[in-house]
């Protein structure tokens, strides 16, 4: 299935939002996750399918001002 | 606790707010927040990829700094954008603080004050306790807080831009109507000489980064910052004189030597 991850197009097996941050190997990261613009709580993600085309966005703590 | 700040029902013992980006290195910012004496750091969310263990050290430093972190959402441009953000960023940071971003342009980084009301009065409603970086202007300032916004943050210039305070007048007249609620000036200031001319002002706080991070000796910058910050609200506390337009003497003329014209 071919999605958009942090902007870039990518072919990924996940078919949930939990199943692609294991196959990206974010593994144990502080990581908050969005698909399509919306929100998705850490436990929702699981339950959370993925479709063609989805865009998904996985953000970390960051020095900001 | 003398003096203390409060926000969003919260008593901080500091009047300056600490940015983390741009330092040369995380041992620099560890030292900056030390020696800035503050309490409250602004932090960020960012695109990271699998495997990266930035974010966590990152992160890690900020806690062992034991300040208190604020989250913005710095860069959005949209409604939504800024509000997925401010989401993400409670869940990571564990914090209903937020200093609310919503950029109206790109080369002054002025907030898009319009879609910030929104934005703030969406936060509210879900439980967050928003800061948001706003223009000078009185009307925007009155809607944030029927928004419900219980602080607010004026720009003294563009980010970044270390120019000081642009618009003086504005500054003062925003503190004026608006007596009694925290004012923090963020963004603009480049030297503690600025900031200690916001707090004389009456300003409650001062949000730096890049003049802090971006000077030639960041931590001696942090701690000159701390000593403005506290010197503007000693004087602002000790009631300035009022200007005057023409000299008045200080020694007393009355009993000067040679004065041929007294009795």
């Amino acid at each position: 299935m071919r999605i958009r991850v942090n902007g870039d197009v990518r072919d990924v097996a996940a078919r949930t939002l939990a199943a692609l941050l294991e196959e990206l190997e974010y593994g144990d990261q502080l990581v908050a996750t969005a698909l399509n613009r919306d929100f998705v709580r850490a436990k929702d993600r699981v339950e959370t399918p993925l479709s063609e085309n989805d865009s998904v966005e996985i953000v970390a703590p960051k020095q900001g001002g | 606790m003398e003096d203390a700040l409060t926000l969003y029902d919260v008593k901080v013992d500091s009047r300056l707010l600490l940015g983390t980006a741009r330092y040369p290195s995380p041992a620099i910012l560890a030292q900056a927040i030390r020696a800035a004496k503050t309490r409250i750091v602004t932090v960020s969310l960012r695109r990271e990829a699998g495997g990266s263990r930035a974010g966590q050290s990152f992160w890690a430093l900020i806690r062992e700094s034991g300040a208190r972190v604020l989250p913005n959402t710095a860069g959005c441009r949209t409604v939504k954008e800024a509000v997925t953000t401010a989401h993400m960023a409670r869940e990571v940071f564990g914090t209903d603080w937020i200093k609310l971003e919503v950029i109206g342009d790109e080369d002054t980084l002025q907030p898009d004050v319009f879609g910030l009301v929104e934005a703030a009065r969406i936060l509210v409603g879900e439980g967050f306790c928003v800061f948001p970086y706003m223009t000078e202007d009185l009307v925007v300032a009155e809607k944030l807080l029927e928004a419900g916004c219980r602080v607010l943050m004026p720009w003294a210039a563009p980010i970044g831009s270390g120019r000081g305070v642009n618009n003086v007048f504005g500054l003062r007249a925003l503190r004026a109507h608006f007596p009694r609620t925290p004012l923090i000036v963020d963004a603009g200031l480049g030297a503690p000489s600025h900031a200690a001319a916001v707090m004389e002002l009456g300003y409650d706080a001062v949000l730096l980064n890049t003049a802090v991070s971006r000077a030639g000796d960041p931590v001696a910058m942090a701690r000159a910052f701390a000593l403005g910050v506290d010197a503007g609200r000693a004087a602002f506390l000790a009631q300035p004189m009022t200007p005057r337009d023409f000299a008045r003497p200080s020694t007393p003329v009355i009993g000067r030597a040679f004065d041929e014209g007294a009795a």
